[in-house]
Formats: structure tokens, C-alpha cells, sequence
């Protein structure tokens, strides 16, 4: 049996409009419009358990409403959901057992007391016995190298002490089933490392089965094998990350500080220009032209700094939407 | 039920502690409650001229009731659940198998436990000042007094919370709470002992919810005749009649939850 399914999944909202200035207002407050935004349109996939997938999208592309519908948070207008057997707007103790999210923008942790109050209250919520739960505490502080963080006020520590924190909390049920909506959000490298390498870990431990948006390629490539891309609410890509990559962004990001400005068009000869700010420039430049290119630069112009990294994952799914795989 | 026993006591223990950090506020909170302390002087001059029903001793104990009844029944649950709706943050509480409801409340409840300390010494110290009006409740009249505070305490917060759920559709919920507010100001007996309203008006009035918020545990505390039969049925009465509607605006408030910014 599948862990996640999704068929013909939609959510539409009423969003009230209003025009700008005195009139707008003055309108808007006797006579109020709405618009139906279609946040999700008909989308239909499914998870095995196990599995690690990445659901990539544009910001309001519809991949939050999507967790929000998968985690019960909110009513699909339309579609068929069941997650782990159960449809998540029910919101069964069983259901809620079985789940987790963790939203990288949002913390449960209550702000001024130590994280293990929080805790014991979720321990006392999920029904889970002190011995396991001194166990389940152990062992994931010691995955994410908490020990001796869980004791100081929450406000107190690091913001990749926070979220790794905010982590532990969302998992101490054990739950099979994890929603992750941008878990590596504002973290440093090393934590956004060590954050992955956790998930990774739980995964491998439990045979969970993740559900992941963000929006580092790092975290994507590192974790998932397989990628959902929801464009404007609709799945327009479901398939390897391999496949999404070669397909539509075979590019790699080049960044360099030159020792002086140069014209628009001498740069474009080297690729396309992705943005320039007085000496410092990016290209965008296809893999296989990546070494010429980089030759080309070093040796036309005066470099003081150059640097190679994965293109935005908002540039792949540009290019993904670029490419016409809407149309 | 051991297991709702034991998210209870938790809930109790954290969120005591939660409160405990804001020690300083608390002293604020509670002297942010002494209005009736202020309405007590006033009526207590008033009442030199032998006009009303209760003498100025009387009107001092009245008061004073009120004060530490206010204290044991404040609420503020719709700021607190606004807030939850329109930052998204209920999502977290709807994540886990525990009906939201038990968080507020049992806030509430350990925040009672965080400022009582600081109540009675300011109760101590109106005594000092003014020894009249001491006064020594014989020991079932504390008992019933206690529970019907109790009682008092659930029905105020099943009021409020009742109301916060239209922040499921208007988002300013506490709008409508600042204009119920009114009518307890008025009717709770926090302002005048509703011993001095014209005698119609009196036996209106305690058809609604609102004296039984103040003026009914403050009068059972201080031994001012009282109903207690029709009391006690009124409260249960309006308890169960906000209970089942904060249920059915609950269900129906849900369908509408958009996890705004969540």
C-alpha cells in the first residue's frame, strides 16, 4: 500500500480584491469582491513508503497548500487524499500519530522555556512512556548533537540549534510519515548539512517516508531521488531527479569579481549573464561548456574571484517551465 | 483517561513555569485588575448617605470579593487564538492529537496559580489599611464559594472562546469581544453590586451568563443573600449552551482554516 496518495487533489480560495487608493478602499469596504484563486489544480501522485521526495515549485506554486491538504491542516476542495490509510482531514488520533510537519519558517517550541518542556508536553500528548521517551530523546539529541541544548530557554540558542531542536520535537512520536516544507530554511552550510544527514539517517532507521520542498538544490540532491515540480497548482514533472536536471537545467552558476567593469556585451560572449553588479557577475553556463568557459574568463579578463555552484533551484525550475513542458 | 490525566498535569507544570518567567508582568496583570478596588471608594462615599441597600463596610467586602474573583476568572483566550488563527500557528496545535482547547485553558489555569501570590498580598494590604472591612467566611461558604469561582472561571473562558472562533472567518475576532465586554461591565456586577439596579432590571439580568461571573461568587463570599438554586442552574445552563456552540463553530470554523502563512 502506498504511504502517500493524491488523486485529482485540488484547493481552490476566495481572495477578497481590492483596488488601490481612496476609492479601492472606500469600495472595498461596502462592497467586497473575491476572486477564486485555483491553488491547486487536479494534481494526482503517489508515495511509496520509504521513499524521500522532493516537491519543487516556484513561491505560490501550491506546494504548501498541498502539505497543508496531505497533513489535514486543511479541506481539499476537490480529490481524493489518503495518507498512511487515512484521510488526513479527519484528523484521527491515529492519523495525527502517524504524521509529522515541520515548517523551517514556523516553530512549536515554546520560546522562553527550555525545548524539553515542549517536549514533555508532545511525550505526555502522544501517549509515549517516560522510559521511551528518555530513550527516543537520547538517541535523535545524539543525531543531531544536542546533548546538553534540550536544558537552555529556546530563545537562547542558535538558530541551527533551534530548528535541529524544532526537528526532535516534531519526531519524538516516532511518526512514519514526514512533511518537510523548507527544513534548511536560513540555516549555515553546516547545518544545513548536518540537518540533512539527520533526515537522511531517520529515513534509513525508521523506513520513513518524506515528503520534501525546499529551495536549495543542495538539500534536493542530497536527499531525494525523485522529484515532484507543481507549476501555478499544476504537477508538471514527476519523475528523477537525473532526469529533471539533464533534461532542463544542465547548467552550472559562475560567479566571479572582476577588477573593473565591463560592457554587457563583451560579458555575454562568455554565457548567459544572470545578473551584474558593478565588478561582480554571474553566468549561467551549460555543464559540457564549463571548463572552456572558465578557461575563457580566467584568461580574457582580470578575475579576482571566481566561483562554480549548482544554479538556484528557482533558475532549474525556470528553465523547466522555459523549456515547454507547461505548454 | 490516565493518558488525558497526564497531558493535563504536563500542560499544568509547563505552562506554570511558562507564566513563572514573567514574574514582573504579573504583578502588572494584577494590578491592571483593580478596578473594583477604584469603584469601591467611589461607592463606599456614596453609600455614607444610607441611600442603597448595603452599608460602606459591606460595599468595601463587596468589592474586595470582586477583585480576587476578577483575578481567578480573567481571560484573554481570543487574543491568544486570533493570533494562532492569522499567523498560522494552530496548524501545530491541530497536528497533534490533542483538542487545542486543552493548551488555552489549561494556560489559563496554571497562570492562576502564577499570580495568586501577588493577589493576596495586595489583598493584605487593603486589609492593613482598612481592618473594617476584614472579614472570615465559615468554612462551607469558602468551599462554595471556590467551586462556583471555579465554575465561574470555565464559564468565562467557554464564553470567550466561543467568540474567538469567528477569527475563523472575520480574523478580528477580539472586535467582538470588546463589545461583549460592555455588557459585562455592566451586568457582572464589577462596577455596582447589582443590589443597587432597579428590582425588574435585577431579576433580568440574572437570566443572563453575566452575573454569575462576579457578582454571584463575590456575593456567596462575602454571605450576601443569594439564589443558589437558580444559580447553579443558570451557570450550568449557559456553560452547556456555550460549550455546544463553541463545538459546532469549531467543526464548522475548521472547513474554513486556511493555515494562513503556515
Amino acid at each position: 500500500m502506498a504511504a502517500i496518495v493524491a488523486e485529482n487533489l485540488s484547493k481552490i480560495y476566495p481572495v477578497a480584491v481590492k483596488e488601490p487608493g481612496l476609492q479601492g478602499t472606500i469600495n472595498h469596504f461596502f462592497r467586497r469582491t473575491y476572486r477564486q484563486i485555483k491553488a491547486v489544480q487536479s494534481i494526482s501522485f503517489s508515495i511509496e513508503p520509504g521513499e524521500i521526495v522532493g516537491f519543487l515549485g516556484a513561491n505560490g506554486a501550491g506546494k504548501t497548500t498541498t502539505l497543508k491538504m496531505l497533513t489535514g491542516l486543511i479541506h481539499p476542495s476537490a480529490g481524493q487524499v489518503r495518507v498512511a490509510g487515512y484521510v488526513p482531514f479527519q484528523r484521527k488520533p491515529a492519523f495525527l500519530q502517524t504524521i509529522t510537519l515541520i515548517m523551517g519558517q514556523k516553530q512549536q517550541l515554546i520560546w522562553d522555556l527550555p525545548a524539553m518542556d515542549s517536549l514533555r508536553i508532545n511525550a505526555a500528548v502522544y501517549g509515549i512512556s517516560d522510559r521511551a521517551f528518555q530513550r527516543q530523546v537520547d538517541e535523535l539529541s545524539e543525531m543531531l548533537g544536542l546533548q546538553g541544548k534540550l536544558v537552555q530557554p529556546v530563545r537562547k540558542l542558535s538558530l541551527g540549534e533551534r530548528m535541529k531542536a524544532e526537528l526532535l520535537a516534531a519526531l519524538v512520536h516516532q511518526p512514519q510519515v514526514l512533511f518537510l516544507d523548507e527544513p534548511t530554511l536560513g540555516l549555515d552550510v553546516n547545518a544545513q548539512v548536518s540537518v540533512r544527514e539527520f533526515l537522511r539517517e531517520y529515513n534509513q532507521r525508521h523506513g520513513a517516508t518524506v515528503l520534501l520542498t525546499s529551495h536549495y538544490m543542495a538539500d534536493i540532491t542530497a536527499l531525494c531521488q525523485r522529484v515532484l515540480v507543481i507549476h501555478q497548482g499544476e504537477l508538471i514533472y514527476d519523475g528523477s531527479l537525473d532526469g529533471l536536471v539533464d533534461r532542463f537545467a544542465p547548467c552550472r552558476q559562475i560567479t566571479v569579481e572582476l577588477s573593473r567593469a565591463y560592457a554587457p556585451d563583451t560579458l555575454r560572449t562568455y554565457g548567459d549573464v544572470e545578473t551584474v553588479d558593478d565588478r561582480f557577475v554571474k553566468f549561467l553556463v551549460p555543464q559540457e561548456k564549463l571548463t572552456q568557459v572558465v578557461a575563457r574568463l580566467l584568461a580574457d579578463l582580470d578575475v579576482q574571484d571566481l566561483s562554480v555552484t549548482d544554479p538556484p533551484i528557482e533558475e532549474v525550475i525556470g528553465r523547466v517551465l522555459q523549456a515547454g513542458v507547461v505548454a | 483517561m490516565k493518558r488525558l490525566w497526564r497531558v493535563l498535569k504536563t500542560l499544568t507544570s509547563v505552562y506554570y513555569a511558562y507564566m513563572v518567567e514573567y514574574r514582573a508582568e504579573l504583578l502588572l496583570w494584577v494590578l491592571s485588575g483593580s478596578l473594583p478596588i477604584i469603584f469601591m471608594g467611589i461607592w463606599m462615599q456614596a453609600a455614607q448617605s444610607g441611600q442603597f441597600s448595603l452599608t460602606p463596610v459591606e460595599f468595601a467586602r463587596y468589592f474586595l470579593a470582586t477583585f480576587l474573583v476578577r483575578q481567578f476568572t480573567v481571560v484573554w483566550v481570543i487574543w491568544e487564538f486570533e493570533r494562532e488563527i492569522v499567523e498560522g500557528k494552530l496548524s501545530f496545535r491541530l497536528l497533534q492529537p490533542l483538542d487545542p482547547i486543552w493548551h488555552h485553558f489549561m494556560s489559563h489555569f496554571a497562570e492562576r496559580f502564577a499570580r495568586l501570590p501577588f493577589a493576596f498580598v495586595l489583598l493584605g494590604l487593603f486589609f492593613l489599611l482598612y481592618p473594617q472591612a476584614i472579614w472570615v467566611p465559615n468554612i462551607g461558604q469558602l468551599l462554595l464559594a471556590i467551586a462556583v469561582i471555579g465554575l465561574a472561571f470555565i464559564l468565562r473562558f467557554l464564553m470567550q472562546y466561543t467568540i474567538s472562533m469567528a477569527a475563523f472567518w472575520i480574523e478580528r475576532a477580539s472586535a467582538i469581544e470588546q463589545f461583549w465586554f460592555l455588557f459585562y461591565l455592566f451586568l457582572s456586577g464589577l462596577i455596582a453590586p447589582l443590589e443597587v439596579f432597579p428590582p425588574v432590571l435585577q431579576r433580568i439580568v440574572m437570566w443572563t451568563p453575566f452575573p454569575y461571573l462576579i457578582h454571584f461568587p463575590a456575593s456567596l463570599l462575602v454571605g450576601l443573600p443569594v439564589d443558589l438554586g437558580q444559580g447553579l442552574v443558570v451557570m450550568l445552563g449557559w456553560t452547556g449552551i456555550f460549550w455546544v456552540a463553541y463545538r459546532w463553530l469549531w467543526r464548522w470554523g475548521l472547513r474554513q482554516y486556511s493555515g494562513m502563512g503556515a
